[in-house]
């Protein structure tokens, strides 16, 4: 997979909690038996009204954020649906980064297994960033793997946690199957240890 | 001595599927039993294809085609072009890589969590994963299953194990008994309205209890399949001498089935094994349940009113059930009772088994669905729609006016023409109330087989209790 070390980029807020995944991709665009390509279906119910023309409310259809690559929510991001198509789409979107104060295990998991970056920051550092994005145009945020920080050229800089495997996976963008067959042996032990009882 | 420590069912069964285990990171568990069907799979036989591997145990997944297919016309060809090819992906891929396979043209074919069980390819002690978020529905047998993405759907394909993060454990307890009418779908929506869609986010949950002990399998299995609609990874349930009955003499049971049984009597929580977190409820609080809201945390009993957002303290929750009044066209204050519908689902992986149809059909028995109404029965397996046959379940559905359909996903995700259009309003049975779920611009109040039936005959929402 893609990894992930440092990124700075333009930050797109959505100040929604429980944003779930069948808004992040409509079932519609699940027929698909490629992994590419849904960019263009994010958020497609919410993008887009039903004639097809753009819906100018949308937080993310602003001119502002047309170039954003992190993207911060509120609490429960990514609820409902296993489907991976949602990360697929949010990276095909051109999101590296999601900033929560939760976010849902499977989504989570999926991310992870993409290059998207899921970071948990407490309630009151996603709202100084809400409150950041509100009050400048373009603001940025610069997140960093290796140090684990989120910082912006002002005075915001908070520490997250991720666990050691999956950073290490993010940082060289390891092929997670590839590991785990380094261990095809313990596998084959344990194979050996069902036929036996 | 761990070994003599007390352990929950989770502990036990997490610990025996432990393949490998490293500091500081994921456990390598391995995987029992592998569900696949056609959305979340496609591409993650690619994924093996590109990189030149096989499948480890071809013999531990099992496919059905469920999400993506027609409920009705059979006979004919699949119409959309992208959904014959999804289709015809997993036939394909099912086909190369040597993997059982339950197709549209098998009377075994159903939603994956209903065969699942019926097959009796689930049992006691196992870990299940399917690339679906309800895989949970399995822990009502004394299983660890849980939902994965299509990443994980590939890792379990080529190497049988799973990576994963030790969740924390939470036993939901409910003494007492459930009053008449009241379901064990009212009870799990009850549940998530008190703990909220996040609330269970890192845990499994293990329900106990009188009032779980008292309820078939299938009512339980209602309840495990919401435990991620609760935000818990899995839902699990110990299993006693209703499951054993239930197993016996499924295709897929064990050939020596005593000595499973005295394994399986193994797996229940020890006295005193101690859970993260507890929580206590009385059953008798219970009351008929219907979402007003755009998740299925925002539900409110029937014979009360659509809550008013200003009298909630928390901004984020005010803010999200602003939007979904707005979103579902209704005034703060109103009364449950009084909001009329104009489709009725009855279906879904949460209650499309024989006992919820039973369950429907008492209620429509020589009544007639509202005039304003239109509603669809859409059995949850091909051996479901068989067996209400026989009882004779179809012909009272269809004398009441519902459409009788065959086995799927239907409208529980819309991906195909059953679907609900803009500002359609539905008592659904489903487990999902997001916006656009049913079909874009459809409105979703999920509730319990006997209270939808009860609705699409009035045409709005009734309490059962008096029925
Ligand atoms: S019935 Fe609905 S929830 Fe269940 S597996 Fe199908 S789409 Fe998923």
């Amino acid at each position: 997979m893609q990894s992930f070390v440092k990124h700075t980029g333009v930050v797109a807020a959505m100040d929604r909690s429980n944003v779930d995944t069948d808004q992040i991709i409509p079932k519609q665009f699940l027929k698909r038996i490629e992994r590419t390509g849904f960019g263009e279906f994010l958020f497609f119910d919410w993008r887009f009204h039903p004639d097809g023309t753009t819906n100018e409310d949308f937080e993310l259809n602003r001119p502002r954020f047309k170039d954003a690559s992190i993207l911060v929510a509120r609490e429960n991001f990514g609820n409902g649906s296993s489907r991976e198509h949602a990360v697929w789409a949010l990276d095909d979107y051109g999101f590296r980064c999601v900033i929560a104060e939760s976010f849902a295990d499977i989504f989570y998991n999926n991310c992870s297994k993409n290059g998207v970056l899921p970071v948990v920051l407490s309630k009151d550092a996603v709202n100084r960033i809400h409150q950041s994005v509100a009050a400048e145009e373009g603001y940025q945020l610069t997140v960093d793997l290796e140090k684990l920080t989120v910082s912006d050229s002002d005075s915001l800089s908070e520490t997250f946690e991720i666990d050691s495997f999956r950073r290490q996976c993010f940082l060289e963008g390891l092929d997670h199957i590839a590991l785990t067959l380094q261990h095809a042996d313990k596998i084959d032990a344990y194979e050996q240890s069902l036929k036996s009882v | 001595m761990i070994a003599s420590a007390p352990r929950t069912m989770f502990e036990k069964i997490w610990d025996q599927h432990v393949v490998h285990q490293e500091p500081q990171k994921q456990t390598m568990l391995y995987i029992d039993l592998h569900l696949i069907h056609e959305v979340t799979s496609p591409q993650a036989f690619e994924g093996l294809r590109l990189a030149g591997r096989k499948v480890r145990r071809p013999e531990r997944t099992v496919a059905t085609e469920d999400h993506n297919v027609p409920t009705s016309d059979r006979h004919l060809p699949i119409a959309d072009p992208i959904s014959r090819q999804q289709i015809q992906t997993l036939r394909n891929n099912c086909k190369e890589f040597g993997i059982r396979l339950y197709d549209l043209d098998n009377v075994k074919q159903g939603i994956v969590h209903v065969i699942g069980p019926e097959l009796g390819l689930t049992q006691p002690g196992m870990t299940i994963v399917c690339g679906d978020s309800h895989t949970a529905t399995h822990g009502a047998f004394g299983s660890l299953a849980v939902g994965i993405g299509t990443s994980e759907v590939e890792h379990v394909l080529a190497t049988q194990t799973l990576l994963q993060t030790r969740p924390k454990t939470f036993e939901a307890r409910f003494n007492g008994t459930l009053a008449p009418g009241v379901t064990s779908k009212d009870l799990i929506l009850y549940l998530i309205g008190e703990i909220g869609t996040a609330g269970g986010t890192g845990y499994v949950l293990e329900y106990t209890g009188s009032a779980i002990e008292a309820l078939s399998m299938e009512q339980r299995m209602t309840i495990c399949n919401m435990s991620i609609e609760g935000g818990a990874r899995a839902g699990m349930i110990a299993p006693d001498q209703k499951t054993f009955d239930y197993l016996r003499g499924r295709e897929f049971a064990p050939k020596d089935f005593e000595a499973a049984v005295a394994n399986w009597k193994t797996l229940s929580s020890d006295d005193g094994a101690k859970y993260d977190r507890v929580e206590i409820f009385d059953a008798a609080d219970i009351a008929p349940q219907v979402t007003w809201g755009t998740n299925p945390g925002q539900v409110a009993r029937v014979d009360s009113n659509v809550p008013d957002p200003a009298a909630m303290s928390d901004a984020s929750e005010r803010k999200s059930a602003e939007l979904a009044l707005e979103y579902m066209q209704l005034k703060a204050g109103q009364s449950i009772e009084s909001i009329e519908i104009n489709r009725v689902f009855i279906g879904s992986c949460t209650n499309s088994r024989i006992e919820d149809l039973r369950e429907a059909a008492a209620v429509v028995k020589g009544k007639k669905v509202a005039d304003s109404v239109h509603g669809m029965v859409v059995p949850g397996s091909g051996v479901v729609k068989k067996q209400a046959e026989e009882e004779g379940l179809d012909a009272i559905f269809q004398e009441a006016g519902f459409e009788w359909r065959d086995a799927g996903c239907s409208m529980c995700l819309a991906m195909n023409p059953d679907k609900l259009e803009p500002g359609q309003r539905c008592a659904s049975t489903s487990n999902r109330n997001f916006e656009g779920r049913q079909g874009r611009g459809g409105l979703t109040h999920l509730v319990s087989p006997a209270m939808a039936a009860a609705a699409a005959v009035k045409g709005h929402f009734v309490d059962i209790r008096n029925w």
